[in-house]
């Protein structure tokens, strides 16, 4: 990788440090100081963590529960996986943290079925952590306890959906509800919950030493922070990359050595596609969806193949539940079947657009929000190429 | 393994009493049920459902909705490959044709003497190394033909290892 691995998750880290500091300013602070970090979740939807929390911790009830949302399933994304690998830790103490802010003393990692091969890395990171005082009872002599257990997913992408990952956790088919009532409400048991993405709790230990003040002063002014990329595709190096909110496709291609490509995938088979003549806008919450995934096409991929295997993708996963994803979804992909025989027409594809803007509207939860991104973005960006084949 | 005969009802029992009798560990029960027997079969459904309390429809349903549980018997050793777009462009089709040919079936089957299970799967976070697969617990990537005969031919050897033990990324 020719990006250094220094930022700030790459960065020096003592363990311990984070949740000793928490303990001293008092759960209030170390609430305010997430708050005005404007650190915002890093599993895509980029919700502000610091409010999360603050929405959590003003809810009076006898149990409260910390979520560790370590399913990662969107396509090209496997910053998780990295972290979960080397930095168990790291995640462990930002779930502390989080327990120690909103009242909670319990705390559960939901670890995707796929990644079940991390569970001994992180049962012993649990040990370790115990025996040092980190986590457990009276945590350094504190009257803070806090307990994480694991939990293990069974294959299914909707379940990265902070509703539907409680609905799992619950004993039922890992479906998306309306909302409110919230999670910071009722999540877990009918709980208040906090759920977190495995990199935001990452930065937690980070916010907590170093200060609001620090963190702010990587990315801009509405993404503050780095963000862990997962590239993959058509570049030299791929793998995870730590860099700034705000940067561009054409610095982090040159980043990863994938200078000269067709187009990008930024955010996953959700996110959009992007075509070379956009290759100057930022990647942050104010541009191109953040979510960490970049996957980059070279000149010789076609795009309807790329387009074809992004709806195979959600009508798979689609849970089903409401009717805007579930058939919107297969009609999506049975356009991309008659554009691939040549057999859809410009009238019909306008409508396959249409139904992509209802979808957008009317789909329960993100992933049939979203889903239509790739379709849509696929087509405004290679029309030609796509529609007289 | 069905858990038709006396023996396996024990070890079914077993693996409930590690759990409390509630709801929020309907999952963690059916995955261990699932990783020990291969499948959850009928029998164990009842059996999950008396434990639990959960009406054996609701069960049926939890488990029809996750893609690592079921009903149908798999092989002791499952293939997942991945066909999401990085693997996809890495050349996945290409170790389709080796894992088919290899083992003498399609995805979707099982090989006669219960061994191998062929399946696909979505994206499992080995875009840095594809084209990648599961086997049973374990993630392999940078797969190429060479190496996946490689692979097959150790699991064929190891054929009473501990399918559920841990594993790592190699």
């Amino acid at each position: 990788m020719k990006n250094e691995k220094k930022k700030i998750l790459f960065g020096e880290f003592v363990t311990g440090a984070g949740i000793t500091r928490a303990l001293e300013m008092g759960a209030g602070k170390v609430v305010e100081d997430v708050k005005s970090s404007n650190l915002r979740g890093r599993g895509g939807a980029g919700f502000p963590t610091g409010l999360k929390w603050f929405l959590t911790a003003k809810q009076e009830s006898d149990e409260k529960f910390i979520i560790c949302n370590a399913d990662e399933g969107e396509p090209g994304t496997f910053k998780d996986r990295l972290l979960l690998m080397e930095q168990p830790e790291k995640i462990l103490e930002g779930m502390a943290i989080a327990g120690f802010a909103i009242g909670a003393s319990v705390g559960f990692v939901y670890l995707r079925g796929e990644y079940i091969y991390l569970r001994k890395g992180l049962e012993d990171a649990i040990a370790s952590m115990t025996k040092n005082n980190f986590l457990g009872k009276n945590i350094n002599g504190s009257n803070f306890s806090f307990d994480v257990e694991i939990r293990l997913g069974a294959g299914a992408y909707v379940c990265g959906e902070e509703f539907a990952l409680i609905s799992s956790m619950n004993g039922y088919r890992g479906e998306p509800r309306n909302k409110p009532p919230y999670p910071s409400e009722k999540g877990y048991r009918d709980k208040p919950t906090v759920v977190n993405n495995v990199e935001t709790l990452c930065y937690i230990p980070y916010i907590v030493t170093k200060g609001a003040e620090w963190f702010k002063e990587h990315g801009t002014q509405a993404s503050t922070g780095t963000k862990l990329f997962s590239v993959s595709g058509d570049v030299k190096h791929a793998g995870v990359c730590e860099l700034e909110l705000g940067i561009t496709i054409n610095q982090l291609l040159a980043e990863v050595g994938g200078e000269g490509a067709k187009s990008v995938q930024v955010g996953g088979a959700s996110g959009l596609n992007v075509a070379e003549k956009d290759f100057d806008k930022p990647i942050c919450f104010e541009g191109l969806p953040p979510g960490g995934s970049i996957i980059v096409f070279n000149h010789k991929r076609d795009m309807l193949h790329v387009l074809k295997n992004f709806m195979e993708f959600f009508v798979e996963e689609s849970c089903g539940q409401c009717t805007p994803c579930r058939e919107g979804n297969y009609r999506l992909l049975e356009g991309v079947k008659m554009l691939e025989k040549g057999e859809c027409s410009v009238r019909y594809l306008k409508e396959l657009e249409a139904l992509c803007d209802v979808m957008k509207d009317s789909s329960k939860c993100g992933l049939g929000q979203t889903s239509p991104n790739a379709f849509l973005s696929i087509v405004e960006n290679f029309k030609t190429e796509i529609l007289y084949r | 393994m069905t858990t038709g005969t006396r023996a396996a009802i024990d070890e079914l029992h077993e693996i409930l009493l590690k759990h409390d009798k509630d709801r929020t560990q309907l999952l963690p029960i059916l995955v261990d049920v699932n990783n020990y027997f291969g499948h959850i079969d009928s029998n164990a459904i009842v059996e999950v459902s008396r434990y639990t309390n959960v009406p054996i429809g609701e069960i049926h349903g939890v488990i029809t909705f996750y893609s690592f549980l079921g009903q149908k018997k798999r092989g002791k050793t499952v293939i997942r490959l991945c066909r999401t777009i990085s693997c996809d462009m890495a050349g996945k089709e290409q170790i389709v044709r080796v894992l088919e040919k290899e083992l003498g079936i399609h995805f979707g089957e099982t090989t006669e003497d219960g061994m191998f299970s062929l399946e696909y799967t979505n994206c499992i976070g080995m875009c840095d190394n594809p084209p990648a697969m599961l086997i049973n617990d374990q993630a392999y990537g940078d797969l190429t033909p060479e190496r996946v005969v490689e692979i097959l031919g150790s699991f064929k050897l190891s054929e009473y290892q501990d399918m559920f033990g841990y594993g790592g990324v190699e």
